[in-house]
C-alpha cells in the first residue's frame, strides 16, 4: 500500500538581505492513512516551515529549494497554485497556534464554516451546508450550535474558537490534518480536551494528523510516531513508545529532561543550555555540537548521517555509527 | 444603541452650548464695535443701530437673548447685509460647500482605496513607488498651493477648464480636485498600511489554508478588515474638508460658506461669525457621531458604550 504522505529530501529556505536561511534542511518522512505524527523541537527548529511547505503557503521570501512531497500518490510541489487551492482545505487542512487571531473578526462563525463548503462542495445547497456545519459543531463539542453560527469570533472563548477551527478543518473530511501547536495558546485543562477531541475525531474519520508541538508531554497519548527537529533537520524519528522509553539522540534526552513531571519539585525543570544555531551559517559539524554534553571530536569535524538505533528508529548522531564503541 | 445615541446627542448639545458661550464673549471682548467703519457713521445712526440690535442692553441680557435664539436655530440678522439673516446665508451657501466637500471625499475614496490596495499588493514595485512620491507630495502641500497649481495648468496653460466662479459642472472640477488632494493621499497611505497589516494576519492565512484563492483572500478576507480604519476616519475627514475649504473657495471665488466665514471676520459681522462657528461645531459633532455608529455597524467587535449585549 502506498503512503498517504511522503516527504523526500525537503529543503525550504528564506532568502533575506542577510543571506539564505535554511529553515528546513533535507527533511524526509512519511505518513500512513490515519496515522498521527508529532513533530517536536524548540522554537525556530523549522516545524512550522515544514508544515507550510506541505501546504505550500510559505511566507514571503521563502520557497522550497529542493525535494519532493508526494500526497496521495501525487507530487504536489509541482502543482499550480490553482490546483493547490483545491487541495487546501479539502484534502489537507490546517489549524494554527493562536485561535484568538485565526478566525476573521468581521465574519460570523457560520460564514466562515460555510465558506469551506462553498469552496470545495459547490453542489451543496444552503440548507445542506448549514446542516453539515451544525453537525460538525456538535461533533467538536460546541453546545447551542444554532446560536453559535450567528456569533462573531470575539464572542467565543479561546478553547471554543479552537474547536471552531477544528470543525472548519474537518468539514471537508480531509485525509490529512496539520495542527501547528493547536494547544500552546490554551489553558492546560483546555489543552487536554482539545487533544482528546483530535484523537476522537481521528478515529472517527480516519484522518492522518501531523501535530506540531514543542512539548513532548502534550502528544504522548495521541501520536503514533515522532520526528524530533533541530535546526531545520530531523535528528531523530521513532515510534512514540521508543522515543519516551528509549530515546537515542542527546537532544531528545534534553527535551525529555525538560518536561515537567509529577514527582518533581519546583524549579527542578532542566532546560537545555545554550541556544539554537544561526541558520544563516553554513554548517559542517553536527548542529547540536556546541550544546551537546557528549560531543566528541568527530562531531565538530563532520555532520553525522542517520543511523538505525532500533526498529523504525533512526537518529542523526555519531554515537550510533557502527564503529562507535558500545558501552558495556 | 438608542441609549448610546441619546447620551452622545446630549453631550453634543452641551459642547455646542459651551462653544456658543465662548464665541459670544470672545466677540464682545474684541476691541471696537460692529459698526466701526473706515468712514465713521454718525452718532445717531450708531445709536439707532445699537438700539435696533439691542446692543445697549446689559451683556447678560444680550447673552440670554442670543442663547435663546440659538436654541431655536435662529442665528439672528447679519449686521453687514441689511436684508439677510445668518440663516439665509447658511441656507444659500452651505449647499455649495457641502456639494464640493462631499464630491471631493467621494473622489478621494474612489481613487485612494484602489491606489492603496495596489500599493500594498505591489509593495516596493514601480507603481508603489510612484504612488508613494505623489501621496507624500500631496499630503504636504497646503490646498491653496494645489488649487493655484491646478488653476495655472488646467485653466491658464491648457485652457481646458474655466478658472473660477460657480454654476457649471466644469467650474466644480478644480475646487473638488484641490480639496480631494489631502484626503486622497491620506486614504491611500492608510489603505496601504492597513492592507499590508491585514494581509499578514493569522486569519488571512487561515483563509488560504481553507483553500481560498489569492483573489478571495485579498478582496473578501483582507479588504473588509483593512477598510475599517478608513471608515473611522471618514467623519472627521469630511468635517475637516468642509471646514478647511475657506481658502479654496476664496481662490476659485465659489459662493460657499467658508468664503462667507472669512468675509464675516473682516466685516466684524458678529452674528455671522458666531452663527457659522456654531454651525461648524454642530457639523463636526454630528459627523463624529455618525462615524462611530457606522463603525459599530460594520465592525462586530465594537460594542457601543451602554449597549446591552
Ligand atoms: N518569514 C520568514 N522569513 C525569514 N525567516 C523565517 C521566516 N519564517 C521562518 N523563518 C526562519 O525559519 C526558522 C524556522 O521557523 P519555524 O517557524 O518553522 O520554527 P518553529 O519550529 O515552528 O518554531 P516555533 O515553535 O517558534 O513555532 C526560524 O528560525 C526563522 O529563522
Ligand atoms: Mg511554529
Amino acid at each position: 500500500m502506498s503512503k498517504l504522505l511522503e516527504v523526500k529530501n525537503l529543503s525550504t529556505s528564506f532568502f533575506t538581505k542577510y543571506g539564505e536561511i535554511k529553515a528546513v534542511n533535507n527533511v524526509s518522512f512519511d505518513l500512513d492513512e490515519g496515522e498521527v505524527l508529532a513533530i517536536v523541537g524548540e522554537s525556530g527548529s523549522g516545524k512550522s516551515v515544514t508544515a507550510f511547505s506541505i501546504m505550500q503557503l510559505i511566507a514571503k521570501g521563502g520557497r522550497i529549494v529542493n525535494g519532493e512531497i508526494h500526497f496521495n500518490g501525487q507530487e504536489i510541489t509541482k502543482l499550480t497554485e490553482k490546483e493547490m487551492t483545491r487541495i487546501r482545505g479539502k484534502e489537507i487542512s490546517m489549524i494554527f497556534q493562536d485561535p484568538m487571531t485565526c478566525l476573521n473578526p468581521v465574519f460570523t462563525i457560520g460564514d466562515q464554516m460555510e465558506e469551506v463548503l462553498k469552496l470545495h462542495f459547490k453542489e451543496l445547497g444552503k440548507a445542506e451546508r448549514k446542516q453539515r456545519c451544525l453537525e460538525m459543531l456538535d461533533k467538536v463539542g460546541i453546545p447551542n450550535a444554532e446560536e453559535r453560527l450567528k456569533q462573531y469570533p470575539h464572542e467565543l472563548s479561546g478553547g471554543m474558537r479552537q474547536r471552531v477551527m477544528i470543525a472548519i478543518s474537518l468539514l471537508c473530511s480531509p485525509k490529512l490534518l496539520i495542527a501547528d501547536e493547536p494547544t500552546t495558546a490554551l489553558d492546560v485543562t483546555i489543552q487536554a480536551q482539545i487533544i482528546d477531541l483530535l484523537k476522537e475525531l481521528k478515529e472517527e474519520y480516519n484522518t492522518a494528523i501531523i501535530i506540531i508541538t514543542h512539548d513532548l508531554g502534550v502528544v504522548a497519548n495521541i501520536a503514533d510516531k515522532v520526528n524530533v527537529m533541530y535546526s531545520g533537520e530531523i535528528v531523530e524519528t521513532a515510534d512514540i513508545r521508543n522515543l519516551y522509553y528509549n530515546p537515542s539522540h542527546p537532544y531528545t534526552w534534553g527535551l525529555l529532561k525538560a518536561l515537567p513531571r509529577l514527582d518533581m519539585k519546583e524549579n527542578e525543570l532542566q532546560p537545555i543550555p545554550g541556544s539554537t544555531p544561526d541558520l544563516l551559517l553554513e554548517m559542517d559539524h553536527c548542529p547540536f555540537f556546541d550544546r551537546c554534553e557528549y560531543a566528541m571530536e568527530c562531531c565538530r569535524q563532520s555532520k553525522p548521517e542517520y543511523y538505525e538505533t532500533g526498529e523504525n528508529h533512526i537518529a542523526k548522531c555519531w554515537r550510533y555509527h557502527p564503529d562507535f564503541p558500545k558501552e558495556a | 444603541m438608542f441609549k448610546y445615541i441619546l447620551k452622545r446627542v446630549l453631550i453634543g448639545i452641551l459642547t455646542i452650548f459651551v462653544i456658543a458661550s465662548i464665541t459670544f464673549f470672545l466677540c464682545r471682548a474684541i476691541p471696537g464695535g460692529p459698526f466701526d467703519r473706515d468712514k465713521p457713521l454718525n452718532e445717531t445712526t450708531i445709536a439707532n443701530l445699537n438700539a435696533k440690535y439691542h446692543l445697549d442692553d446689559p451683556v447678560w441680557k444680550q447673552y440670554l437673548r442670543y442663547m435663546w435664539d440659538v436654541a431655536k436655530f435662529d442665528f439672528g440678522p447679519s449686521y453687514y447685509y441689511k436684508s439677510e439673516t445668518v440663516n439665509d446665508y447658511i441656507n444659500r451657501c452651505f449647499p455649495v460647500s457641502a456639494v464640493v466637500g462631499f464630491l471631493s471625499i467621494i473622489v478621494a475614496l474612489a481613487l485612494g482605496i484602489p491606489l492603496g490596495i495596489m500599493s500594498a499588493l505591489r509593495q516596493n514595485k514601480l507603481e508603489d513607488n510612484i504612488t508613494k512620491v505623489l501621496t507624500t507630495l500631496l499630503v504636504s502641500l497646503p490646498n491653496f498651493v494645489v488649487a493655484s497649481g491646478l488653476m495655472y495648468t488646467l485653466a491658464y496653460k491648457l485652457n481646458i477648464l474655466p478658472p473660477a466662479l460657480w454654476g457649471t459642472p466644469q467650474q466644480a472640477v478644480m475646487p473638488i480636485l484641490a480639496l480631494a488632494a489631502y484626503p486622497l493621499s491620506y486614504f491611500t497611505k492608510m489603505m496601504k498600511s492597513s492592507m499590508l497589516e491585514v494581509m499578514d494576519s493569522d486569519y488571512v492565512r487561515t483563509a488560504r489554508a481553507k483553500g481560498c484563492s489569492k483573489f478571495l483572500m485579498t478582496y473578501k478576507h483582507a479588504l473588509k478588515n483593512a477598510v475599517l480604519p478608513i471608515v473611522t476616519s471618514l467623519g472627521p475627514m469630511f468635517a475637516g474638508t468642509l471646514t478647511g475649504s475657506f481658502v479654496v473657495e476664496k481662490i476659485f471665488a465659489i459662493p460657499g460658506l467658508g468664503e462667507q466665514f472669512t468675509k464675516s471676520i473682516f466685516n466684524r459681522d458678529y452674528p455671522m461669525i458666531m452663527g457659522l462657528t456654531i454651525f461648524y461645531s454642530i457639523l463636526l459633532i454630528v459627523f463624529v457621531l455618525v462615524t462611530d455608529i457606522a463603525n459599530a455597524i460594520i465592525d462586530p467587535r465594537i460594542k457601543l458604550e451602554g449597549e446591552e449585549s
